[in-house]
């Protein structure tokens, strides 16, 4: 049996009534050792911080293994107990999100190859039909040389929108802005 | 349009067992780029999507729910103090997948307006009363059949800045993850026969054949008699199409 899947519709100015989790923007415990912090701005096409969008994050642990039935290899918890792989954050008024997170292992690609490691992104917000999709991936990665999904994004430019920036200070910040549009527009991607 | 991952085949998989690959939408969601709704002008982004094959995290996704739920989450009259004014209704269904099976212990989370039209948000500026009994949000877990079930006031209707004399049709905002990532379901719930649809571009950015899947039914059968009538709507979110998978996933 089959049955017809339901449309997507955007969730609109008010999506903070019902989305946001106190604890949504930490996939694992504030104070974790090693825990890393993404931070960035969502912008639209006229440059304006967006406000009112929420951003998803879901990505494997440091083992690269998740925690799931949907992995051939078999689900395993991972090694940190609070990591739940899983985040949420609203956009403030200036446009940021924080995630707090450990840093995802590689994974196994197609063909015998490897996936480097990246973190799964969902973008919703008003204006928006449907959720965009994009990749998190870290600089200073070799892995991401032979990563399937950057190497079928031909332009450097447009793959650079994918690559998270390494902040200045202590080791373990990171700077991922989204761009809904214009020059820098990140690559986004039907899934 | 789409282009596509030339280097990377419909497919591909990790070494080791076949992934799922999730059913691709077609006909079915609204177009990104779609100018009677104002908002996607400066949103909607001008480059066509790439199209990713399912690699491992996107045939995995949260489970999570059941420890961040109470019962209590799924009735929206009960709180605060005293009720809130408007039409109770239940609004209840199933979560299936397209192949056609229940999608179990899966959190959905709800928010709507208020039966004056009006949401409890700073940035809503219609001139209709706040209800001190309503705050407009809700979360539930399908059961083991994905069956759900929400008692709520019925929203009303609201106007917006889209276009002259613009009005939302009543609608509740539903939020669905399914099993995995690739499942993940933002959309809205309408009424049957509102009067509203034909001048809501957001209502009518999905495809015409598609729309109707958005609209609840009224159930006699299913009111509680002398206090709620009921709406109910089911949700169909992507299913795999892999049989291997199905294999491993039952060993797991
Ligand atoms: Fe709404």
């Amino acid at each position: 049996m089959t049955a017809l899947l339901t449309p997507s519709q955007t969730a609109g100015p008010y999506l903070a009534i019902g989305l946001p989790w106190p604890d949504g923007p930490f996939v694992v415990a504030e104070g974790t050792p090693g825990a890393i912090t993404i931070t960035g701005v969502v912008w639209d096409g006229a440059g304006e911080p967006v406000h009112d969008a929420l951003i998803e994050t879901w990505q494997a642990d440091p083992d690269g293994r998740f925690d799931h039935p949907g992995d051939p290899r078999g689900r395993r918890r991972p090694a940190e107990p609070s990591f739940r792989g899983f985040g949420r954050c609203l956009t403030a008024p200036n446009g940021s999100y924080r995630i707090v997170t450990l840093k995802p292992g590689p994974l196994p690609g197609p063909d015998g190859g490897a996936e480097a490691p990246h973190i799964d992104v969902s973008v919703f917000a008003r204006g928006l039909l449907d959720r965009l999709v994009t990749r998190i991936y870290f600089p200073d990665e070799p892995a991401n040389r032979a990563d399937p999904v950057l190497r079928a994004v031909a332009d450097p430019g447009r793959r650079a929108t994918l690559i998270a920036a390494a902040q200045p200070g202590p080791p373990g910040g990171f700077r991922f802005d989204i761009h809904l549009q214009g020059d820098q527009e990140t690559v986004f991607f039907d899934v | 349009g789409k282009s596509s991952l030339m280097t990377i085949g419909p497919s591909a998989a990790p070494t080791g067992p076949a992934l799922a690959s999730y059913e691709r939408p077609v006909g079915v969601n609204p177009p990104l780029d779609y100018p009677a709704y104002r908002s996607t002008a400066r949103r909607a982004p001008r480059r066509p999507l790439l199209v990713m094959p399912h690699g491992l995290t996107e045939v995995t996704g949260p489970l999570l729910g059941r420890e961040r739920v109470i019962a209590a989450d799924a009735d929206l009259t009960t709180q605060h103090e005293g009720e809130p004014i408007g039409e109770r209704i239940i609004v209840t269904g199933r979560v299936l997948d397209s192949d056609g099976r229940a999608v179990p212990d899966t959190l959905i989370e709800i928010w709507q307006a208020n039966a004056a039209g009006r949401y409890r948000h700073r940035a809503d500026q219609h001139p209709a009363p706040l209800d001190p009994n309503f705050t407009g949000a809700g979360r539930c877990m399908t059961d083991s059949e994905g069956r759900y079930r929400f008692v709520t006031i019925k929203p009303g209707a609201y106007p917006w800045q889209n276009h002259p004399n613009a009005w939302r049709a009543q609608h509740i905002h539903f939020s669905l993850f399914g099993r995995a990532f690739t499942q993940r379901l933002v959309t809205q719930m309408f009424f049957p026969s509102d009067p509203l649809f034909s001048q809501d571009p957001i209502f009518n950015s999905t495809p015409g054949a598609a729309r109707e899947r958005m609209i609840s039914r009224f159930r006699l059968d299913l009111t509680e008699p002398d206090w709620a009538l009921a709406y109910e709507w089911d949700i169909v979110l992507r299913g795999r199409r892999a049989a291997v998978f199905e294999a491993s996933e039952e060993r797991a």
